[in-house]
């Protein structure tokens, strides 16, 4: 908990870089409604893939920075020797990275719903719901590659090169959850994609909280 | 031990440790290579509780390797190491909440101020959060504003705070006198001394051979990664000389 209280007190004396970020998502939606036209309908089909590629690809960033803010100065070093293990250190740092993805994900919503022109036909805190578990499913491979690429020159090049791949079935269980809350799901299939989430959610948490260490210590 | 060295007159060791206070630092054959290249090979070192201990040589001859291997930031490619009678690779949670390190970089979190930099490591280390005293006693008022704005000396001065705050048992300096004005200085010498009359062990790396070898109880001269000198503190200046030909304040 030390850990994310200081990551969010960080993100929050820093919170100029936050509000680029958000700014960024908003032209990331814009550039997409920009790029399909006048086709409203081609928008609204659409709008899910399109709000959850602009929340991954600025996610990047976010992660990139999360890290670097630990290897600056070399304050990761200086955590690392404090008694706190580094399984202690994921959880914090990978638990505000969902934190600051998720209001990323509550940011972008409706500005997609209004830049989309649409209502979603779902209840709001299911969406909600979509967009946390969305956010910890980046978050926790996330934050293992941004501490595996910290000392590389090339950190925002390769970052996205090694998490795009790993989290491709995540972003799909985030589409669909989102577009049926969205449009509607005449055939039940919303809890079928909400348990394919947490799946990937307790996988990646799992899985990344054990490796951590390997990779901080390497 | 390290002794007869070709060039230097063997300075035999000055504390005699039977009878004395537990060993901090166990080191035998320790080495450590990067790539190809041995930066530190074969020291052999004993550490005792309250020593103040110096390590010198030029840039590039393994000091700081040396305070990475015995602050648990590197691991040994050759060698043992014991640290408080404990396995590194097996106790390492346990060592590290003994020991603090000042390394060249600062450690410090640049958008957070003095006092949120020290709350931080107060909560994490588990002690109770004495920012003023700290600061008090590196000199440093409690400001709002946040470290990024702090001169380079200022955040050295903050980076000894941070160390304090940790209550180390084991103290590794690697060139604490770096970026400090001569006030600062005293307050290094203050320091090393404090400490090591408080029980704490203190391995000092400083090119300022002179000044630190005043308070420190013996040295190690390191060349190009090998141990070419151990002895008193006092006697380094003319190990030093006698290796480089030079002469260091």
């Amino acid at each position: 908990m030390a850990i994310l209280r200081k990551d969010l007190l960080i993100e929050w004396r820093g919170r100029s870089r936050l509000v680029a970020l958000f700014c960024y998502a908003l032209t990331f939606l814009l550039l997409f409604s920009f790029a399909v036209g006048p086709d409203a309908s081609a928008l609204q089909k659409h709008a899910a893939a399109y709000l959850w590629l602009a929340v991954l690809c600025v996610s990047t960033l976010l992660l990139v920075q999360s890290f670097q803010v630990e290897t600056e100065q070399g304050a990761l070093e200086a955590l690392l020797l404090l008694p706190v293990t580094p399984t202690a250190l994921f959880y914090g740092k990978a638990l505000a990275n969902t934190v600051f993805i998720s209001a990323l994900g509550f940011f972008a919503l409706p500005t997609a719903l209004v830049l989309f022109d649409m209502t979603p036909v779902g209840p709001t805190w299911m969406l909600a719901l979509v967009v946390v578990l969305g956010a910890g499913s980046f978050a926790a491979p996330g934050t293992l590659y941004s501490a595996l690429t910290a000392r590389l020159a090339a950190q925002q090049l390769m970052l996205p090169v090694l998490l795009f791949p790993l989290v491709v079935p995540a972003v799909l269980a985030a589409v669909k959850a989102t577009s049926l809350l969205l449009e509607g799901d005449p055939m039940g299939q919303l809890p079928i994609w909400l348990a394919v989430q947490v799946c990937f959610d307790l996988i990646y948490w799992s899985l990344c909280g054990l490796l951590f260490s390997r990779v901080v210590e390497a | 031990m390290i002794e007869r060295l070709k060039g230097l007159q063997y300075a035999p060791d000055a504390l005699d440790r039977t009878g004395m206070a537990e060993l901090i630092v166990q080191a035998q054959g320790l080495s450590r290579r990067f790539g190809r290249r041995w930066a530190l090979a074969g020291v052999d070192l004993e550490l005792v509780q309250g020593e103040s201990f110096l390590v010198v040589g030029a840039n590039g001859s393994g000091k700081t390797t040396l305070l990475r291997l015995v602050g648990t930031a590197l691991s040994a490619s050759r060698g043992q190491l014991r640290l408080f009678g404990l396995d590194p690779s097996r106790d390492l949670f346990r060592i590290r909440a003994e020991l603090a390190m000042l390394s060249h970089q600062s450690g410090l979190y640049d958008d957070l101020s003095a006092a949120e930099n020290l709350s931080v490591v107060a909560r994490l280390a588990g002690v109770e959060d004495e920012t003023e005293l700290w600061l008090e006693r590196v000199g440093l008022e409690l400001r709002p504003d946040p470290v990024r704005a702090y001169s380079a000396g200022m955040r050295k001065r903050l980076s000894f705070a941070r160390l304090l705050a940790q209550r180390p048992s084991l103290v590794l300096l690697d060139e604490p006198y770096g970026q400090l004005d001569p006030e600062g200085f005293d307050l290094v010498d203050g320091l090393i001394r404090d400490l090591a009359q408080g029980g704490a062990t203190v391995l000092v790396a400083s090119h300022l051979v002179g000044r630190a070898a005043l308070h420190c109880d013996r040295a190690l001269l390191l060349h190009e990664g090998q141990p070419r000198w151990l002895g008193p503190a006092t006697h380094i200046v003319q190990a030093w000389q006698t290796l480089h030909g030079g002469v260091n304040s």
